[in-house]
């Protein structure tokens, strides 16, 4: 039994390709090339180059001994929030930046919800000289201001979308019928694990780079490479890809999801897939996703603009149904609770996103000889607002 | 290999005793439950009387990827109408008493999938509805999974090809269909202002140049006569979408007939 993706891009039965015929020549041009390029030598060896001297890769794994301490286990934080730009986004767009000039691509389209993977793509985007369109929700534009000035910074064109809720699942429509109208000169960097093979795939692997880290960072520290637990929050699901990624078929290494509860998995605002969703197709995979009986997508809702997204990627849908991973669906008022007591008992203020992973503790019991590891996704400068709105400060 | 049984259904389908006529044809797609909600039949018997050849309903769906604002819009009206999967099987329980033309119905494969595959064409073969456009159902899952279900219920399954698709995968879309390829006329989500250039004159020489076996019906960028006459030179007939919406969005239902023979 493999949690990875099998050569179609399915995990178990989610995954696949569910797409228009006039997007089949972009993504079949992306799969027939992507695991070759990404084995070349020259690709690999620019591609860690830039991780180290611009990225700023490795992150620490930091032993976080007051929560340690107050929660009675062992706490490691995987240190994503200081790559450059702030979360771990930045490691898979540097990837496919390098994928995109490979395919000979001149123009490059994304979407993005909490604009993390805005600043990433426009950031890599300026780095190489290359064309960025980010597509946003009309909605996160207002919620993530911070982010959308950055992304006009960079030199990229943040183009607000209407349709529909005005989030990050319209933002994705809208980046992919760009890429319908601009099929030969574009590449569409895709910010999680989602969307129609060899997205899901190749997202996980250039995320992977955490969970490669983990293991030779924690042989140093703890004297194995196998923590008892990963533990990171779902949106789409990349960093959590990431932070899994190595440990997928090790069976001693649990995995832990948090997604976002919203206001309640019981109340109609909400962006728990796992609770609330049932398998359907959405940006084309199979996987799990919230919807009507009907099969119409519905708007989900979280706090945090970067889990806002009513689906998961199939890497998690199949972990969720395998029973391979453990989801964890946390509420906005515990992940601002968790986010704020991690800012003032280890000093780091955490992305909203990232605090619903802190808030797990309220909701499971560990040992006291637990290794875990927790992915700190991002750090919380662009939420700042929120958070002064949320607890008046 | 079909038994013969199926085989008699195949032929028997409307769309291709429609397709064998000496014309070319006028297919339009419009959105089922819109402008309003129980528009539907109505429209589809005015498209008939105006001498439309071929009508596709459009089953609307949240998020449709391959649909431009035109289509978007009158969706998301739609559904905010009350429109769904079943209600509109609902609406065309009696279609076969007042219309004969072939009836197409398009849409995205999510709310066809939670429907239930087979209930799906079950209930469409009961309607006689002759045929299923779903853009994001992939050749190979179709070929795979439910193929035999679309035979078992006498349906045509119309995949579509663009400007990008290769030779040797017309060859496999031309292989696996049995009624016509629906030629997306440019690299484009629907309603794009196509305008035929160099690149769709190249592109319509091309394909008939292959001789496929289906005959092929160009979409997307047809709007008035003048793209449809240029369309159809070589293609067996065109689809109209956008710009019948625009039309119902700005006239209502009344008016089909003018919009109709605007085109031919
Ligand atoms: C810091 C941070 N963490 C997590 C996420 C959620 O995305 P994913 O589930 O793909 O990691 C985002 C998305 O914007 C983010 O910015």
């Amino acid at each position: 039994m493999t949690y990875h993706a099998n050569e179609k891009g399915y995990y178990g039965e989610f995954g696949g390709a569910f797409i228009p015929e006039m997007l089949y020549p972009n993504c079949e041009e992306l799969r027939s090339n992507y695991l070759r390029i990404m084995a070349e030598p020259s690709f690999q060896e620019e591609f860690h180059q830039l991780l180290k001297d611009y990225v700023g890769r490795p992150t620490p794994l930091y032993f976080a001994e007051r929560l340690s301490e107050k929660y009675q286990t062992k706490i490691y934080l995987k240190r994503e929030d200081l790559c450059h730009t702030g979360a771990h986004k930045v490691n898979n767009t540097i990837g496919q930046i390098l994928m995109a000039k490979k395919l000979g691509k001149n123009r490059i389209i994304a979407e993005t919800g909490a604009g993390q993977h805005g600043v990433a793509t426009a950031t890599v985007c300026a780095l190489m000289g290359i064309q960025c369109v980010v597509y946003m929700g009309e909605i996160d534009i207002a919620r993530q201001a911070p982010n959308v000035a950055r992304m006009k910074m960079l030199g990229a064109e943040v183009r607000s979308a209407l349709s529909g809720s005005r989030t990050l699942k319209d933002a994705t429509n809208e980046a992919i019928r760009d890429w319908i109208n601009n099929p030969v000169d574009t590449h569409y960097i895709i910010g999680s694990v989602v969307g129609p093979h060899p997205y899901p795939d190749m997202v996980a692997r250039f995320q992977s780079v955490i969970s490669e880290e983990i293991k030779w960072q924690l042989k140093e520290k703890e004297g194995r490479e196998n923590p008892d637990y990963v533990v990171a929050c779902v949106g789409g699901g990349s960093n959590a890809a990431g932070t899994y990624y190595h440990y997928l078929d090790k069976p001693e290494v649990g995995i832990i999801a948090v997604e976002a509860a919203g206001k309640g998995i019981d109340t109609t605002e909400s962006a728990a897939t796992s609770a609330l969703g049932k398998v359907g197709i959405i940006h084309g995979s199979k996987s799990l996703l919230m919807q009507t009986p009907d099969g119409q997508i519905t708007e989900p809702y979280s706090i945090s603009a970067g889990l806002d997204y009513p689906g998961v990627g199939p890497m998690h849908a199949h972990l969720f149904t395998s029973g391979r991973g453990e989801f964890i669906s946390v509420t906005d008022d515990e992940a601002m609770t968790a986010g704020l007591e991690i800012s003032q008992m280890e000093g780091i203020i955490p992305a909203i996103e990232t605090s619903h992973a802190f808030a797990i503790f309220d909701h499971r019991k560990f040992e006291k000889e637990d290794v875990i590891v927790i992915n700190l996704s991002g750090r919380g400068d662009k939420d700042l607002q929120t958070y002064i709105d949320y607890f008046k400060l | 290999m079909l038994n013969s049984f199926q085989h008699l259904q195949n032929t028997m389908n409307r769309i291709n005793q429609k397709l064998k006529e000496d014309k070319k044809l006028l297919s339009i797609y419009f959105t089922a439950g819109y402008p309003d909600l129980n528009d539907t039949v109505q429209v589809i018997q005015d498209l008939e009387k105006s001498g439309v050849d071929m009508v596709e309903i459009g089953l609307p769906f949240s998020d449709p990827l391959a649909d431009g604002p035109t289509i978007q819009e009158s969706s998301t009206t739609a559904l905010h109408n009350g429109m769904h999967t079943e209600l509109l099987f609902e609406q065309l329980k009696d279609i076969r008493k007042t219309v004969q033309i072939p009836l197409i119905v398009m849409g995205y494969f999510n709310p066809m999938l939670q429907y239930g595959v087979e209930a799906f064409c079950k209930k469409c073969h009961e309607i006689g509805v002759d045929g299923i456009i779903m853009p994001d159902l992939p050749l190979d899952v179709y070929q795979n999974e439910y193929q035999a279900i679309y035979k078992k219920y006498g349906l045509v399954n119309v995949f579509l090809i663009t400007p990008q698709t290769s030779d040797a995968r017309i060859r496999e879309i031309d292989e696996a269909s049995d009624g016509f390829i629906y030629m997306v006329s440019s690299a484009s989500t629907t309603g794009a202002k196509a305008g035929f250039g160099d690149t769709q004159e190249a592109y319509f020489n091309r394909i008939s140049e292959m001789n496929l076996k289906n005959p092929q019906v160009v979409g997307f960028g047809i709007s008035n006569a003048e793209t449809f006459a240029h369309a159809t030179q070589n293609a067996k007939g065109a689809i109209i979408g956008s710009a019948f919406i625009k039309h119902l969005t700005s006239h209502g239902v009344g008016k089909i007939d003018e919009f109709v023979s605007s085109i031919r």
